[in-house]
């Protein structure tokens, strides 16, 4: 294709930014518009991308929509960008909650300017890091995502917003600091920043500067504080507790997965023998994540909070199914970092609206909602539903597959077969799942009405268009999973292979 | 089916638990207080079931029983005496609340 | 492609299709027209039934009592997982289609009287008509996902009709219970079929089944497999343990109650059982599972159902009690005993608890102590509930009599403790039924309201109903019935009738039924003995069985209160917030790097090796400062860390010594 689709849809939002950044505070509307179709045409790119898609089982393991120029030949760096199985549904989410998260972000009437241009700025840096397949290009990625989450916690934000936003930099940039590490390691031993290449030749080809296992712990060190795995998890209550409501969706819903697609096209690609060899251990810990998440998850009393928890929870199914290593869990991993990104950014935003409306974020204070504001009650529960794993929502079909693919996993401790049995325990998870999400749903929503939330207004328009995106999203994946799965399996396939399948 | 040395163990380690959890979880001292005893019994039966399935010509498991059941009655004696002496001085016995020795 | 088997899909595609108008259009667009609703969803249901007439016609044409329908693929992934769409048709899914439907039918015809003028008629119907997709699509389903798929969904428009009057508490509260209760068996149901599909490869129900008979499913394997099943049906048929949910699911509207929680979605784990019933007839272990599970849960609950004084309290444990009964038919009999209860008992519970329903229409409570004297004024219902509570009880011809009597034969061929405790239960529910006619509709009324007959629109389904009951049991007075289900021989009319009295057994359960009902007269009608003397002499008894063994205690108080809430999860939050956050995250990466370690290079840049020597003092000294902070003070906490530090070294020892 001659035509550059994939360098378009990235720097698009930063071409928004740039144009937001020359007008005036005072032109909040005008803002607001640009950022809306400088989202919204990314989001049709990415649409006919999705579509064009060649899901035969021919192309698995080829790379689309490839885009390769020279950039700094001293070192071997390219501009090179590209989309396969994996990458392409998390990219397609990050254009997709782009826009929404304009949408859900049109009362901001602080410093509209600055705020909208960060928010561009963030989207173009997120695609940047799924689409890059050069390692200097995604590392620069990585990082410019900081900074506008930064700013955007820091000034948009409520509470302790200061402390979080600093909690946030400092612990990205620790995992940072450790991924840069095992970047220049893997570098200076192959001397090539191409992960296509260094994927193909293997890693065991070459002779290692250090060993093989602290290059694939200082890599799985970046990304385990980004998915978060326990312990490295604080940081995602607090930053999620303080930030913007767009800026909680965007970080549920796209961020966090940088971890985990990390984890896919890195540390398991090109390290399979490591990961192999390491997956007993980030397996207890994936368990460690979903048992425990959920457990705290039930004590919160903060509603965004409590939703952040449960994310720290949800994403331990995403490690679980990553570091099982069969086809379906990886798939199931795949498909559960979509599907969470699109049930917990609607949980963020309705709970947004919530709070927007009622003033009110502990949740012991609520109660009695649904007769008040019924349409908000609705688009709630189909999200709580979601988050709870119910059949016919995408949540349903990425937990099942994920704990269907980890259940056939051979990885063993002697003769213990630890994968088994953990997914087992993790399997309780959703148990926990259930109970945090409807007692949530009833201290918010149900019991009798409270006269202090009279005339409290229910979503408008606007809300209930993205939410209702939303939710046709969430039940398209769940009736129809194969439009995802046989996407995500022409990009597992080639990594089983490199596994001994 | 016999009975054999890994169900005595098996209670014994029951028992620990039990014993252990009380003392992690529970507020009132005298409440952790007499979960340490359930944890020192639990390490009795391990001492003298040992010592019958492994040496049962000896009789060292059961004298060490014995020294800790007396150590154990030395010490809930002393817990005891402290327990009233922190409830003189403070009103309260809630081990959470005791924490004088922080930082 | 097309064949006309594909049509099979309708029936349950049309009260989706209800449910869809009813939501999308009815709702935000005929807001003031309420009834439509209703309409509609009746409409939907009754195209359904005559599908399944259809099918239950064909069903009996063909010889092997099978159709064929071809799969839809769902998700393929090779070398990983295929997993395929389909519905399988044979005599168990033909006979509980028209159980479905049928009491679906009756129930949203009842509805219009019972739930009219409540504002929430619109999400009421639209409930009920997903609940009927979800469980005609339970039973329809060919697969153990799809099974599951619809299991959950029935459980969620049970959890959405258990708190349709989600302003009370209570509601809300026994609606959250009721999931999350039957969550916990689902959650073996889960394990125990991916544990099947990782050994055998498949989640269909036909394949599982010649894999099970020609032993290549067999051992541990099949065992837990089947045990994780049955897991599920305990959940969901409210078996003991796990029977909390169904008493508080009372607070739902009662059609509901009759509809879910008794006729159907209830029985779903009886179903779930019989449809992988060779799973279990291959599992000795299995079979016994289900049978002391279910016998144990048949008395239990009958126990309780003794003393409750809510009506439909009785009923709900009645209906435990049933269940259990059926659980027992099924390890015992087979499949077509334990679905011949199931269908009887249907019919009879959805009777008896409309018959409630429309006596709470009259009196505005549940409460038998502010009943009485009902008979009077509403002969309709009375009529019906005695002929309903006959049935259950078991007396002769009617439909209760045929179906517990086979059981009790299987039993006793079987199950000869067990069938002690059916015995005893059988004594128990006819106690109970008459206990509840005597308080309800005998005697003079209590209460303040103003009393009147309901509606016809209420009674003509208990009149329907009531003959269905008195008939259903016939069917298999030929052996019909389980020589639809494959085995059993038939005989003549009359020697079915009559024949059966030629045995003691018949005998005995018609006699201590009699004596059931008898005790029941003495008791509540007569008054030749007082209740409360009877309750004062086995007190202890009367207590155990009125606070219902304590369980709902020992699981909201112990369990769920102070083992988890207060304790487990209390000490992870205590965790998560002190030692992770506040001792490791804060202290080091703020205290130590950022003060010490910046401040280390920052002094050794002005001040060079000499600043250097001060830095190591600092740092100590700000490590001190910062690092004894982990010094909490808290006795538990240090504690709880020796115990993990020790767990880990176990943990070390047992991975890598």
């Amino acid at each position: 294709m001659n035509f550059n689709i994939l360098s378009l849809i990235i720097f698009l939002p930063a071409l928004g930014a740039i144009l937001i950044a020359c007008t005036s505070n005072s032109r909040a509307k005008l803002i607001k518009y640009i950022a809306a179709i400088f989202t919204l045409i990314p989001l049709i790119l990415a649409i006919c991308v999705f579509f064009s898609f060649d899901r035969s089982p021919t192309m698995a393991g080829v790379i689309q929509f490839e885009e390769k120029a020279s950039w700094i030949p001293l070192i071997n760096a390219y501009y090179h960008v590209g989309l396969d199985g994996v990458s392409l549904p998390l990219f397609f989410l990050m254009t997709l909650l782009g826009f929404l998260v304009v949408l859900i972000s049109w009362k901001i009437d602080l410093r509209p300017r600055e705020y909208f241009a960060w928010l561009l700025l963030l989207e173009m840096s997120i695609l940047g890091v799924f689409a890059s397949l050069d390692f200097l290009l995604f590392f620069i990625m990585w990082e410019i995502e900081v900074i506008p989450m930064f700013f955007l916690i820091s000034i948009w934000g409520a509470g302790r917003k200061e402390y979080s936003a600093f909690k946030y930099v400092l612990y990205t940039l620790f995992g940072s600091a450790m991924m840069l590490a095992g970047i220049l390691s893997v570098y200076f031993t192959t001397h090539s920043l191409s992960m296509v290449d260094i994927t193909a030749r293997g890693i065991a080809s070459y002779i290692p500067v250090v060993p093989q296992a602290l290059m694939f712990f200082l890599l799985l060190g970046g990304f385990a504080v980004k998915l978060p795995v326990f312990p490295f998890h604080t940081w995602l209550p607090d930053a999620h507790t303080d930030a913007p409501t767009a800026v909680s969706v965007v970080l549920a819903g796209t961020l966090l997965k940088m971890g985990g697609y990390g984890m896919i096209r890195v540390c398991v690609s090109i390290f399979p023998d490591a990961a192999r060899q390491f997956a007993p251990i980030l397996i207890s810990l994936a368990m460690v994540n979903i048992i425990y998440g959920a457990a705290v998850t039930l004590k919160q009393t903060d509603i965004k909070r409590l939703i952040a928890y449960s994310s720290v929870s949800h994403m331990g199914f995403v490690l679980l199914g990553i570091f099982s290593l069969t086809t379906v869990s990886l798939t199931g991993a795949t498909l559960q970092m979509f599907s969470h990104g699109l049930i917990t950014g609607l949980l963020f935003a309705t709970a947004g609206i919530v709070m927007h409306n009622t003033h009110e974020r502990d949740i012991n204070k609520m109660g009695g909602l649904a007769r008040q504001i019924p349409i908000i009650t609705v688009i709630f529960t189909i999200a709580g539903l979601g988050a709870m794993g119910v059949p016919s929502t995408s949540g349903f079909i990425a937990e099942f597959m994920t704990f269907l693919g980890s259940f056939q996993s051979d990885i063993l401790v002697g003769a213990f077969p630890i994968a088994k049995v953990f997914t087992v325990i993790s399997i309780l998870g959703i148990l926990l799942g259930a109970g945090y999400i409807l007692w949530l749903l009833q201290r918010v929503f149900y019991n009798a009405p409270q006269d202090k939330f009279n005339g409290v207004h229910d979503a408008d328009k606007l809300e209930r268009v993205y939410s209702a995106i939303f939710i046709i999203m969430i039940f398209l994946v769940g009736v129809y999973p194969s439009i995802l799965t046989n996407v995500i399996k022409t990009g597992i396939t080639p990594i089983i292979n490199l596994l001994g399948g | 089916m016999s009975i054999g040395l890994e169900h005595y163990l098996i209670l014994s380690a029951i028992l620990f638990s039990i014993g252990l959890y009380g003392a992690l979880s529970k507020h009132n001292a005298i409440v952790i207080l007499m979960c340490i005893e359930i944890m020192l019994s639990a390490v009795n039966i391990a001492l003298v079931a040992f010592s019958r399935y492994i040496v049962p010509l000896q009789l060292t498991g059961q004298v060490f029983a014995i020294f800790t059941i007396a150590v154990a009655a030395a010490e809930t004696a002393v817990g005891l005496a402290i327990i009233i002496a922190i409830y003189r001085s403070r009103e309260t016995i809630d081990a959470g609340k005791i924490d004088l020795m922080k930082w | 492609m097309f064949d006309q088997n594909q049509y099979i899909w309708l029936i349950f595609l049309i009260p989706l299709l209800s449910w869809a108008i009813i939501s999308l259009i009815l709702k935000p667009f005929f807001k003031d027209k309420p009834k439509i609703a209703g309409y509609v969803t009746i409409a939907a249901v009754a195209t359904s039934l005559l599908l399944s007439i259809w099918v239950l016609v064909t069903v009996l044409g063909e010889p092997h009592h099978e159709l064929e329908v071809p799969n839809i693929s769902w998700v393929i992934i090779e070398g990983g997982a295929t997993i395929n769409l389909g519905i399988i048709v044979d005599s168990l899914t033909a006979v509980m289609l028209i159980v479905v439907t049928v009491v679906s039918l009756m129930v949203q015809i009842y509805s219009q009287g019972y739930m009219h003028g409540d504002a929430g008629y619109h999400r009421y119907y639209a409930h009920m008509s997903l609940f009927t997709t979800a469980m005609l699509g339970l039973v329809l389903a060919n697969s153990l996902l799809l099974m599951f798929v619809f299991w959950e969904l029935v459980g969620l428009c049970s959890y959405l009709l258990i708190g349709f009057w989600f302003h009370r508490p209570s509601a809300a509260n026994a609606a959250k219970k009721a999931f999350i209760v039957t969550r916990i068996g689902d959650f073996g149901f889960l394990a125990g079929m991916i544990y099947l599909y990782a050994n055998t490869g498949t989640f269909d129900t036909a394949e599982l089944h010649q894999m099970a008979i020609s032993g290549v499913l067999a051992g541990n394997v099949l065992t837990w497999g089947a045990i994780g099943i049955f897991a599920g049906a305990v959940g969901k048929s409210a078996q003991f343990p796990l029977h909390v949910w169904l008493p508080d699911a009372m607070e739902g509207p009662t059609p509901v109650s009759a509809l879910i929680h008794a006729a159907t979605m209830a029985a779903a784990g009886v179903f779930l059982v019989a449809r992988t019933y060779p799973l279990f007839e291959h599992s000795a272990v299995a079979l016994q599972t289900v049978a002391t599970v279910g016998g144990f849960t048949a008395i239990f609950a009958a126990s309780i159902g003794l003393v409750q004084n809510d009506i439909k309290r009785v009923l709900a444990y009645s209906t435990i009690s049933q269940l259990g009964y059926m659980m027992l038919g099924l390890a015992t009999g087979g499949v077509a005993v334990g679905i011949f209860h199931l269908f009887n008992h249907a019919f009879f519970k959805a009777l008896l608890f409309l018959g409630a329903g429309s006596v709470n229409h009259a009196t505005k409570t549940f409460d038998m102590r502010e009943m009485g004297g009902l008979r009077k004024v509403m002969p309709r219902t009375y009529a019906t509930f005695v002929i309903g509570a006959l049935s259950l009880a078991g007396i002769w011809p009617l439909s209760g009599f045929w179906s517990k009597d086979e059981i009790l034969v299987k039993s006793l061929e079987n199950q000869p403790v067990l069938f002690a405790l059916a015995m005893i239960t059988v004594f128990m529910t006819a106690f109970y039924m008459f206990r509840v006619i005597f308080l309800t509709f005998g005697g003079e009324y209590r209460g303040k309201e103003h009393l009147h007959e309901s509606s016809s629109v209420m009674t003509i389904p208990l009149i329907i109903l009531a003959i269905l009951a008195c008939g259903s049991g016939l069917l298999n007075v030929t052996g019909g019935f389980s020589a639809f289900f494959g085995h059993g021989e038939t005989y003549s009319v009359v020697e079915g009738l009559f024949g059966i009295f030629a045995h003691p057994l018949p005998w005995l359960s018609l006699i201590l039924a009699g004596l059931g009902i008898f005790t029941a007269y003495a008791v509540y009608s007569k008054k030749w003995l007082s209740a409360e003397a009877i309750g004062k002499r086995f007190s202890a008894l009367y207590k155990l069985f009125y606070n219902k063994y304590w369980v709902d205690e020992l699981y909201e108080g112990i369990i769920v209160k102070k083992v988890l809430m207060g304790g487990i999860f209390r000490v992870f939050q205590l965790f998560d917030s002190k030692v992770i956050d506040g001792g490791i995250n804060t202290n080091f990466v703020q205290g130590f790097i950022v003060r010490n370690l910046f401040g280390w290079f920052k002094s050794f840049d002005q001040k060079g090796v000499d600043g250097a020597v001060n830095g190591v003092a600092d740092t100590t000294l700000i490590a001190g400062k910062t690092m004894r902070k982990v010094q909490t003070g808290q006795l538990q906490l240090y504690g709880l860390i020796i115990g993990l530090g020790i767990v880990a070294l176990i943990v070390c020892l047992f991975l890598f010594g």
